[in-house]
């Protein structure tokens, strides 16, 4: 309820006060481009940048929908499981439509993706809100049930799409609209149409406050059940729409596609400012946390520093100052 | 009526007996592999499963049973049901683990069966009979041979490595201690483990950061798809060379095909199960002796003869 009620008025206010918590994200992201130009210049090069911000579209297009998830006090540990077995669904529906379709059969896919996506979402939501599951237990059974059947349907071994749409397809991940490559543009217009939905509907007011306080929020006349439900779709809708994006790039799906997306998802998330315990939910920190931790991957290798035994320590080692930098800047 | 029912109970029963007599006859052979998990082991279980139906149909006094476990401990108890209902006259193993495997294993020793370990030994050796195994200090090696060779003896080359394991350490060590003292420099050297989209996004990374790059090496060939990948999508033609290794047939058939890039591979074959199940049964049947140590060699994959590493049904 202190959510619900304070977050109405204060939206009006919020434009003419600066807030050092919500700038937290960006100003890390900001201080790891300096860095960055420091270790290497070529780290701030045109082409740099454009394929870090690109290859972090998934984590960041898949984290908008945790970003629901997280806010209204669930979790989601089958994402990285999802993006392998819906590019897998949708790679074989696309084989199999290639004779008839033609390259018809790239937007038939895309449609089986997305319904796909729906269901699993509409699956692990039922599983938490009517099954009362713990969605940690809940969802750490839906990633086995997943990741078992991507490598059923691999044989342990690859998917790969049909050589007539490789090409036609390719351009979703490698091309450029305006100069500006596709899935950048696409993970922009999902973060929008979640910040829209988060922040300017009752929707997503509800699912701030079932994740603040679920007992009050109930009190209040908001259905905990469907609230906490729709938010597992929507995730859903973000990893299939993520996956759509992933089949052209190499074209295939294998057992390890996906595989720890999932902590990526939730340290984007809570990177970008939304706390875990759920209540509050940052869209567009969520975007900067995933571009930074893209970036910090990226900043390993382009730095001579570090021993390539290292790399994952002083990756920890970064997210923890970022963290502890936003906490003492409140 | 009464004597008829009589005879033909006899017969049935004879039958029964005879069957009896027929099925314990049958020489047993378990195969013993883990599930399929990535490429590499989903081989290991295609040529299991082809060399257990070849053998089935050619010799009807051999069974070859064949079973997959997805970890270590599913393993041990793969092994308890395999032995608890029939005596096993050869196991053959592909162990998970070796700390673990290897009491479960000498119990099966111990009832007097014959035991072929495959890949990864078990601590204590002197409980296998034959042993057979690739040889991953080769596949670096020779990969280096052919692009000291390839590159003239010098060029900036950069390397990527897979998950932290002896595995890895080897391919490793094979390569750089045959480029040792050669004119070619490792620019860089980074874990993509073994994985498609790690590569391709390191191979990105390495081409923003070295502006020439002779040739690349990932010691694995999921993670050269997405080496190529990258490479494709930079336009650069600086990278005379992409090389990988183990034998995955989406690389082999550049092999045949005679890609300028990839020109060859270095094999560690999945398919080593087969030799491994095809000598165990020559020595049950056949009275071939095999006892000992065998170990592939990982000879250059070239596009003469490709043909022979080509396998198009299987799923790596």
């Amino acid at each position: 309820m202190t959510a619900l009620s304070q977050s109405v008025p204060a939206s009006g206010a919020r434009q003419y006060r600066f807030s050092w918590a919500d700038a937290g994200p960006f100003l890390a992201l900001a201080a790891l481009l300096a860095l960055g130009f420091l270790v290497n210049p070529d780290f701030l090069s045109e082409t740099n940048l454009a394929n870090v911000i690109t290859r972090s579209a998934y984590v960041a297009i898949i984290a908008v929908g945790a970003t629901f998830v997280i806010s209204s006090g669930g979790l989601d540990l089958s994402v990285g499981s999802m993006v392998a077995f819906i590019a897998g669904i949708t790679i074989m529906f696309m084989n199999m439509m290639a004779p008839s379709l033609g390259v018809w059969a790239i937007p038939a896919g895309m449609a089986i993706a997305v319904v796909t996506g729906l269901l699993c979402g509409l699956a692990n939501g039922l599983v938490v809100t009517v099954g009362r599951i713990e969605p940690f237990i809940a969802t750490l059974g839906t990633m086995g049930i997943f990741r078992a059947l991507i490598t059923y349907m691999t044989n342990g071994g690859t998917i790969p799409i049909d050589r007539s749409l490789r090409e036609a397809y390719r351009p979703v991940y490698f091309g450029t609209l305006a100069g500006i490559p596709i899935p950048i543009l696409i993970s922009a217009a999902v973060a929008a149409l979640g910040a829209f939905v988060l922040y300017k509907t009752k929707y997503g007011r509800k699912c701030a406050a079932v994740g603040a306080n679920e007992d009050v929020a109930r009190y209040s006349g908001i259905s905990v059940v469907s609230t906490r439900t729709i938010a597992y779709v929507i995730q859903g809708a973000c990893v299939a729409i993520a996956a759509i994006c992933y089949v052209p790039r190499l074209g295939a799906a294998t057992p390890t596609t996906g595989q720890l997306w999932e902590l990526q998802v939730i340290t984007a998330v809570v990177i970008g400012g939304t706390a875990l315990r759920g209540g509050k939910g940052r869209i567009w920190g969520t975007i900067a946390g995933a571009v930074i931790l893209e970036l910090i991957a990226n900043l390993m290798v382009l730095s001579d520093f570090v021993s390539e035994y290292l790399v994952a320590a002083v990756q920890g080692v970064i997210i923890i100052i970022a963290m502890l930098v936003q906490r003492f800047s409140k | 009526m009464l004597s008829r029912k009589w005879v033909a109970a006899v017969a049935v029963g004879a039958l029964m007996v005879a069957g009896q007599a027929l099925a314990a006859d049958k020489k047993v052979v378990a195969v013993s592999i883990p599930a399929a998990d990535h490429g590499w082991t989903a081989g290991v279980v295609y040529h299991a499963q082809a060399a257990a139906k070849e053998i089935n149909a050619a010799f009807p006094d051999v069974e070859v049973v064949v079973k997959t476990s997805p970890s270590a401990a599913d393993q041990v108890s793969a092994l308890e049901d395999l032995s608890a209902s029939r005596k096993l006259d050869a196991l053959v193993i592909l162990p998970y683990t070796s700390e673990e495997l290897t009491q479960p294993v000498k119990a099966i020793k111990d009832m007097g069966t014959f035991i072929t370990v495959v890949d990864r030994g078990l601590t204590d050796a002197s409980i296998q009979d034959l042993y057979l195994a690739g040889d991953n200090i080769a596949v670096g090696a020779n990969t280096a041979k052919f692009m000291i060779d390839k590159l003239g003896g010098k060029g900036d080359i950069v390397v990527l490595r897979g998950i932290p394991t002896v595995i890895d350490d080897e391919r490793i060590k094979g390569f750089q201690d045959t480029i040792k003292g050669t004119g070619i420099k490792v620019l860089d050297i980074q874990y993509a483990h073994w994985n498609s989209d790690e590569a391709f996004k390191l191979m990105q990374d390495y081409l923003a950061k070295y502006p020439h790059i002779d040739a690349v090496w990932a010691n694995d060939d999921d993670m050269l798809l997405g080496v190529l990948e990258a490479v494709k999508q930079s336009g650069r033609t600086d990278i005379k060379l992409a090389l990988g290794g183990n034998g995955m047939k989406d690389i082999v058939k550049k092999v045949i095909d005679g890609d300028a890039v990839t020109p060859v591979e270095t094999p560690y074959p999945p398919a080593m199960i087969k030799t491994a199940i095809y000598m165990t049964v020559a020595n049950l049947i056949g009275q071939a002796p095999v006892r000992g140590h065998v170990k592939l060699d990982a000879p250059l994959i070239t596009q003469a003869n490709a043909k022979e590493y080509y396998f198009p049904d299987s799923p790596f």
